[in-house]
């Protein structure tokens, strides 16, 4: 097994939604770690080649600067309280938005998913909705609320939210007829219900989906920062560029990846606590 | 004690209608064990769907104590055909087994005794910490087993529950089924599509026929209360039975296909 193996026991959904993305297997995790060494050598060879380019001049150190200069440039900024602000500022509107998100969805998700009627009632109305990119909603956002928080709150929360419903309706809708039926003839009430058997089938979906929307969420905050120049690591980007300070502009849009990287980390290592019991994590154990 | 009378189940939906069950009648004393024998497909599971008021009958009606089933009835329990669905693969076995009881509204202490002494008495030690996706599958057959025996049903329904298992194990569970129902004095409706396995089990065997379904005959096992795998399978009187049963098995089969050919004919 490798690549991505689909959690749902494969019933056919009356929904049209576009699958939802589903848990990486084990053994491709297994797989990737082992792979880190070469992974690795990947980096350090890019990281050559874009320090070496602007230095022999193949791109004008105008446009892009040397790897080792970037590094410089970031231990400064390390040191400075505005960038320590900045990035506050960034993850702040990241983790509110994406609560609202989250919990926004899943309530959202589990309502829908759970009731066959209201599914069918809402799906067409949610295809017509969530391609719209949240970017779009730019001047919305800015005519509703200025360059304040709430305007990059407004795009993060838009477009995470798609990403949690979408797999919690899924797995809402993925709940085992014979689990179901089990906990009816034992006589279970319908918030033992959805306690002991429809959250936890919900979960690897929903672990999924946050995971997506941690992505989603932290790109929507830097796009809103730099975009409507709300506080954060996007307004220093675009306050760099226009001072052209170009080492500067590369530490930001840096840090920017490392926080993306240490989202998506953190989101795997939680998944992976949560959900030792489903196949795809409980794999790992033996591979 | 348990009464299913004029029973009919039409599924509908999905651009196609199929009646699972035309008419059935037949009634469970309390404290009897009856098998239901029937061809794949004849609607046994619709039945005890029906039964277990997880399903509602599209005409007639089912009665529990008397009372008519309108939802699951507080003392029954099910084994479902599909065991390993059945059982949450979240849950340790222990809370598998306890998350009915806490529903009953038990003490803890209590939960642990059932718990406990409910997977002793399928033959399972030590495997409450394990989930159910370490186990064999006749190791998880006996969870479901012993979490329908914790809740202290007085009518077990019990819906092919070997189907998937080796003969062995096959035999140990038939063995144990007997047994439980022997000290626990449940009423137990036992459906399967094996005729040995019936007439070995049961006191009564209710034969369907095959669809449209009704209750084809029913046959009283007048065996000895003990039974023994090879002793019980050797009496002359099992394999009389056996015989009997097959015979109104195939009776049914060819009456079925008559009808068909014979309404095919006036179409
Ligand atoms: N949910 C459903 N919707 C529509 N038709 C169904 C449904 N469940 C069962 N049926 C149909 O009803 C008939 C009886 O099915 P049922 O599962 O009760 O048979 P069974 O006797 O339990 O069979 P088996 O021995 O294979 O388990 C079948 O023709 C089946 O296709
Ligand atoms: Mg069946």
């Amino acid at each position: 097994m490798s690549g991505p193996t689909s959690v749902s026991t494969g019933r056919a959904s009356p929904v049209t939604l576009s699958q939802p993305a589903a848990l990486q297997s084990g053994t491709a995790a297994h797989q990737r770690r082992r792979h880190l060494p070469l992974g690795l050598f990947g980096l350090i060879g890019l990281l050559l080649v874009l320090e070496l380019v602007p230095r022999i001049g193949l791109v004008s150190p105008a446009y892009l600067s040397p790897t080792s200069e970037i590094v410089k440039t970031l231990a400064g900024e390390v040191g400075r309280p505005s960038f320590w602000i900045a990035v506050w500022d960034t993850v702040r509107s990241w983790a509110i938005g994406l609560i609202i998100a989250v919990i926004a969805g899943t309530v959202v998700g589990l309502i829908l998913g759970s009731v066959g009627f209201l599914r069918r009632l809402t799906s067409s109305l949610i295809e017509f909705l969530r391609p719209i990119p949240s970017v779009s909603l730019v001047p919305l956002a800015v005519l509703l609320y200025g360059n304040d928080i709430r305007s990059k709150l407004l795009l993060i929360v838009y477009a995470a939210f798609w990403q949690v419903l979408i797999q919690v309706m899924y797995g809402a809708h993925d709940v085992d007829p014979v689990a179901a039926d089990t906990a009816r003839s034992f006589r279970l009430g319908r918030l033992a219900l959805l306690r002991h058997v429809t959250w936890p089938t919900v979960l690897p979906y929903f672990m999924t989906g946050v995971r997506l929307a941690a992505s989603v969420a932290l790109i929507l905050a830097v796009t809103g920062e730099l975009v409507i120049g709300a506080p954060g690591l996007g307004k220093e980007i675009a306050i760099a560029q226009s001072s052209a300070a170009i080492p500067l502009v590369y530490a930001y849009v840096v840090t920017t990846g490392l926080l993306g990287v240490l989202v998506n980390l953190g989101a795997r290592a939680v998944e992976r606590r949560v959900l030792s019991w489903h196949p795809s994590v409980r794999g790992e154990v033996a591979a | 004690m348990l009464e299913v009378r004029g029973l009919r189940k039409v599924y509908g939906g999905h651009g196609r209608t199929v009646e699972a069950v035309r008419d059935l009648t037949f009634e469970l004393k309390a404290g009897e064990l009856a098998c239901l024998v029937g061809p794949s497909g004849c609607g046994k599971t619709t039945l005890l769907k029906c039964i277990a008021g997880l399903l509602a009958p599209t005409s007639g009606e089912v009665s529990v104590h008397g009372q008519r089933v309108a939802g699951p009835p507080a003392d029954m329990a099910v084994v479902f055909q599909e065991y390993g669905r059945s059982l949450y693969p979240w849950m340790t076995v222990g809370a598998n087994v306890e998350l009915p009881l806490k529903e009953k509204r038990l003490v803890r202490a209590r939960r642990r005794q059932l718990v406990t002494d409910s997977l002793a008495a399928v033959g399972l030690h030590d495997v409450e910490n394990a989930y159910p996706w370490q186990l064999s599958g006749g190791m998880q057959q006996r969870v479901a087993i012993a979490r329908a025996l914790a809740y202290e049903p007085q009518v077990l329904l019990m819906d092919e529950p070997f189907a998937a298992v080796d003969a062995q194990t096959r035999a140990d569970l038939e063995d144990l089924v007997r047994s439980v129902w022997q000290r626990f004095g449940i009423t137990l409706l036992f459906v399967t599509h094996d005729i040995d396995e019936a007439v070995y089990l049961g006191e009564r065997v209710i034969v369907l026929s095959a669809s449209p379904t009704v209750v084809q005959h029913q046959v009283t096992v007048d065996l000895p209360t003990e039974r023994d795998q090879l002793a019980t399978r050797s009496l002359a009187r099992f394999a009389e039975l056996r015989a009997e049963i097959y015979q109104q098995i195939h009776q049914a089969k060819a009456a079925s296909t008559a009808d068909r050919l014979a309404a095919e004919a006036l179409a």
